[in-house]
């Protein structure tokens, strides 16, 4: 008996078998990357390539859940649309009740107590995204959570989501450094020297967006990322002569 | 934005509103459109809620819950003063010289009493049981704000019900001192002094006029006592003992219970 088909039911050895295959769609997304600096935030998703006369205007994947927090995510995009829809609610939602901005973890918690109480309803099935959401709390402290479709979260000071997640990952374990992260470019840097190990065709297919305590989200246009990756390619070739001399 | 529009009415429309506030799953009212609400929805401290017969309820709105009491509470400097006085009445009838005005929500939060006396203390408990959930699913203490507005968000729900509660939650957060007067009629106002109850204007008197910006604690509290005794000297329906609580950035302490004969015969040696 295959105990795939309802998400109701465990398997033998424990397994949510439905949950689990969300999450292989959630593979198939495009990547994510999240970092958090010291004084601020940074989101870079790959950008999907777009159809001649598709507007790529529309095709946003990083959104802002409030002023304070903004969230990015890897898998299907119309489960992604309610996910937001429900996080936008409750962000206003919890304003009105407790006259405070929410907390990152807050939202975080909101957003994985919906994702996992869709594994444990029956005629649903599991939202198929991750998600990484950035932000500050109302003290300034940035912060950086992921979630998952079996509705665990969890804190991180950078993450990666999304088709290659497991390369990028460890390259940011390789390149992480904390006094780096003092510096915004610094920390930006990182993210985008991450997301082009895996993108192919360089910044064209990059979305960037950085935040800083108290400033509105800024998305980064094509001219800023170029000058951050021929500073990145600067830095590269000088390391690679470094490297030749010795 | 719910609150606002509260607060545009308690100022000075006294007409039917017909239009509702917004109200949190307030399944009940949702067959009595621009019902349910008494004229004279204005902010009731002194005496008589003008419950008039609107509702299909009518005898039962005709029991007039006198707010015989006076409460007061004031921010200052050091934090914020809460005194209350201890009589509770039952018409002319003295049920009581020994009532605990002051509802201890936590260790940093107080709720004072005017009303109904199961009104206030059932609500204070539903609200202490809220502020704890809170504290734990949070990992941080609930603000005054946000506990204020839980306790009028729930008892709006019964808005127009007879429900009798005119309550100050005071306390101490990461803004600093908080005050707010919040009651049964809905009202949630955000504030520097409040008096309730029936003695109230009297109590307002000496506290407006003692209450400067460099009081020392001392003296705060010396205020707070002497505006609950004089309230206490001319309504009838307050009295008993003066209970002065003080709640400061670590938390509230009870500073004296003292009896009002007590007091009137420090103040009368004083004067002579």
């Amino acid at each position: 008996m295959s105990y795939d088909r309802a998400i109701t039911v465990f398997s033998p050895d424990g397994h949510l078998f439905q949950v689990e295959y969300a999450q292989e769609a959630v593979k198939k997304g495009s990547t994510s990357v999240g970092a958090r600096g010291k004084n601020v935030v940074v989101l870079g998703v790959e950008k999907k390539s777009v159809a001649k006369l598709q507007d790529d205007r529309t095709v946003r994947k990083i959104c802002a859940l409030d002023d304070n927090v903004f969230m990015a995510f890897a898998g299907l995009t119309a489960d992604a649309r309610i996910v937001i829809n429900r996080a936008r609610v409750e962000c206003q939602s919890h304003r009105l009740t407790v006259e405070d901005p929410v907390t990152v973890e807050y939202i975080t918690r909101y957003i994985s107590n919906i994702k996992q109480r869709y594994t444990q309803s029956n005629g649903r099935r599991p939202f198929g995204i991750s998600s990484l959401i950035v932000g500050f709390d109302f003290d300034g402290t940035p912060r950086l959570y992921q979630t998952d479709p079996s509705g665990t979260y969890h804190a991180w000071k950078a993450n990666a989501i999304g088709r290659s997640a497991k390369t990028v990952r460890e390259f940011l374990e390789k390149n992480y450094k904390e006094e780096d992260m003092e510096s915004d470019t610094e920390t930006v840097k990182l993210v985008i020297r991450s997301l082009l190990e895996v993108v192919q065709s360089g910044s064209k297919n990059i979305e960037l967006a950085i935040m800083k305590y108290n400033e509105p989200l800024k998305i980064l246009n094509q001219k800023e990322i170029e000058n951050y990756v021929l500073d990145i390619e600067k830095e590269k070739e000088e390391a690679e002569k470094k490297k030749k001399k010795t | 934005m719910a609150l606002a529009s509260l607060l545009k009415s308690e100022s000075a429309d006294f007409s039917l509103r017909c239009e509702r506030p917004f109200a949190f799953g307030a399944g009940w009212d949702q067959t009595e459109l621009g019902f349910g609400t008494s004229a004279g929805d204005g902010l009731n401290f002194a005496v008589k809620a003008p419950l008039c017969a609107e509702d299909e309820d009518g005898p039962e709105r005709k029991i007039e819950f006198l707010h015989g009491t006076t409460t007061l509470a004031f921010k200052f400097q050091h934090g914020v003063i809460v005194a209350v006085d201890s009589r509770a009445t039952a018409g002319s009838y003295i049920a009581s010289q020994t009532v605990k005005k002051v509802i201890e929500i936590n260790p940093y939060l107080l709720g004072t009493m005017a009303g109904g006396a199961a009104d206030c203390s059932f609500w204070e408990r539903l609200l202490a049981r809220q502020c704890r959930i809170y504290e734990l699913r949070n990992k941080e203490r609930i603000s005054v704000a946000a506990a204020s507005k839980l306790l009028a968000n729930m008892v709006y729900q019964y808005k127009g019900m007879g429900l009798s509660m005119g309550t100050m939650v005071c306390g101490w957060d990461k803004r600093g001192p908080g005050l707010y007067y919040v009651d049964s009629e809905g009202n949630r106002i955000c504030g520097d002094q409040f008096a309730v109850g029936s003695g109230s204007m009297y109590a307002y008197g000496v506290l407006d006029s003692g209450l400067r910006p460099d009081l020392s604690v001392e003296e705060a509290c010396e205020l707070g006592r002497r505006a609950i005794y004089q309230a206490t000297y001319r309504d009838a329906y307050s009295g008993g003992t003066v209970n002065l609580y003080r709640v400061h950035s670590e938390g509230w302490e009870k500073v004296s219970q003292e009896d009002v004969l007590g007091l009137h015969l420090q103040y009368s040696s004083q004067t002579a």
